[in-house]
């Protein structure tokens, strides 16, 4: 039996006190308790993500996927439930309930992460060597030369000129933020790297270059990818099974073609009846 | 004769919860693929051609039945209760589907592609290179296109580019949905020819195809399916 990656088991982020009606499993009303109004963000979720796949996260706004993404990357905290990764603790230590010290260096070594809006992922006034090397050195690099070979290293990978290392994050584009950030998140190759939202509001050469670099690092470091996107093509191009969220919930999930070629929910209907 | 492929009572129905309709496609469809066999698939348009083989390909769940493939790397499988991660290394390793349109991610070359599929496959790059090469030359893919993003590819060209990147991984078994859907007759017999090449090379392959002509001597056997079952 393969092992995974990593694995998710019942993961629930909840904002509010609950009470007795919504803590067993009273229907709630979207995402929210009716009667103590209590968030139920993420709702029993359980993952499972293996060696060198793309898996993809699709549901509509609100529907619980970056809360996912940023509970596994610690930024929000997890209310219940626990995750394992294959290579920390030997696969048996829940990642969610250990010490400050020892989730960021989960962060540092397992997981790379590319946020939506780069703002959350870059400094925007630090040089984009800069930006790199801070996670080298949170990882224990010293070396000056190493780092800066490391950061030319990455930066040829994304495709970003070696001559504008020294220029801060501000002064470029959306795609080429994304490509100081996804560098940024594979600089101590991880094997898992978190992609939320990387292609929104790129234009379409942009994404195009976002899409094959997406391609070629599973490829290339045969790193295991959560991708979320809106876009289902995304999705159908990079991702080899795919979830979907509704209200806080997986609802279906499955091969990505099936998940789009012979969905199985209403809402999962609905979805792929909508692509233009 | 082994058989690679043992269909059992398939049937397969789709349910539209906006329309709260059912639709019913294929309907007890039984047949089996002999190793090396080559199983023509003819019936009108909307009959459940295609449903029968993407049922086996997983991309439709079946609502009844079996598929029983007699795999390389599990043994005897189920494909319809297989688990996703198997069927995701079959496809990678022994299945190949090729249709008539091109699924391409942007900024593809033809070569790249293939390549790609190769990658899939487990092969390292630079034996992925050669073997591209190869398969683009066996599809007799001219070399001027190799380099250049297929989207102004012929319907011809995308095809044997399609043939290219499923064949690149020497699957077992092949499945074509109607690949010869809007090509020209001189396109068709080249298809024709490299179909029979690899039929003769062993391997397993069930085709759609809604020319009669162009499977003469070609499938082992033809079903004619109408209203979703064989008659």
């Amino acid at each position: 039996m393969e092992t995974p990656v990593l694995r998710i088991d019942h993961l629930t982020v909840r904002y509010g006190k609950t009470c007795d009606y919504c803590r067993n499993g009273g229907e709630l009303h979207k995402n929210t308790c009716p009667r103590c109004k209590t968030v139920w963000a993420c709702n029993d979720m359980n993952v499972k993500l293996y060696e060198g796949e793309i898996l993809g996260i699709v549901g509509e706004s609100g529907s619980g996927k970056s809360t996912l993404m940023k509970s596994l990357f610690f930024d929000f905290d997890v209310t219940e439930g626990s995750g394992f990764l294959r290579d920390f603790g030997g696969g048996e230590a829940d990642i969610f309930a250990q010490s400050l010290q020892q989730k960021k260096y989960i962060k540092n070594h397992l997981m790379g992460m590319v946020y939506q809006n780069p703002m959350l992922g870059l400094r925007m006034d630090y040089s984009s060597a800069g930006n790199i090397a801070e996670k080298l050195i949170a990882a224990g690099q010293r070396s000056f030369s190493g780092m800066n070979e490391r950061v030319e290293e990455l930066l040829d990978a994304v495709e970003i000129l070696q001559s504008r290392k020294k220029e801060p994050p501000k002064n470029f584009s959306g795609g080429m933020q994304q490509r100081v950030q996804i560098s940024k998140a594979l600089a101590n190759n991880p094997a898992i790297l978190l992609l939320d939202e990387v292609t929104t509001g790129l234009d379409l050469s942009v994404q195009a270059k976002v899409l094959e670099l997406i391609r070629e690092i599973r490829q290339r470091f045969h790193i295991s990818i959560m991708l979320v996107s809106h876009d289902l093509a995304v999705i159908r191009m990079l991702a080899d099974r795919t979830i979907v969220m509704l209200d806080g919930k997986i609802i279906e999930q499955g091969l990505t073609d099936q998940i789009l070629d012979d969905p199985q929910q209403p809402y999962t209907q609905q979805l792929v009846h909508s692509l233009l | 004769m082994e058989k690679i492929l043992e269909i059992q009572g398939l049937s397969k129905d789709f349910f539209l919860h906006e329309q709260k309709r059912e639709i019913k496609s294929c309907r007890d469809i039984s047949f089996a693929l002999d190793k090396g066999g080559f199983i023509g698939i003819v019936g009108t348009s909307g009959a459940g051609k295609s449903t029968v083989l993407r049922c086996i390909y997983r991309t439709y769940l079946a609502t009844t039945g079996s598929v029983i493939y007699d795999s390389l790397s599990y043994g005897k499988l189920d494909l319809v209760t297989a688990s996703e991660r198997q069927i995701i290394h079959l496809r990678k390793a022994e299945m190949g589907y090729v249709s008539q349109f091109l699924s391409i991610l942007p900024r593809t070359t033809a070569r790249q592609h293939v390549i790609n599929g190769a990658l899939d496959a487990g092969f390292s790059y630079e034996e992925a290179s050669q073997k591209a090469e190869e398969m683009l030359r066996y599809f007799k893919l001219h070399e001027n296109l190799w380099d250049i993003y297929p989207n102004t590819f012929s319907g011809g060209e995308k095809l044997r580019l399609n043939l290219a990147h499923a064949m690149v991984k020497a699957p077992r078994l092949l499945l074509l949905d109607e690949p010869t859907a809007s090509l020209d007759n001189h396109t068709k017999r080249l298809v024709k020819e490299l179909l029979a090449k690899l039929k003769s090379e062993g391997t397993s392959m069930i085709g759609i195809f809604h020319d009669l002509e162009f499977m003469e001597g070609l499938c082992d056997k033809v079903y004619n399916i109408s209203q979703g079952t064989f008659c």
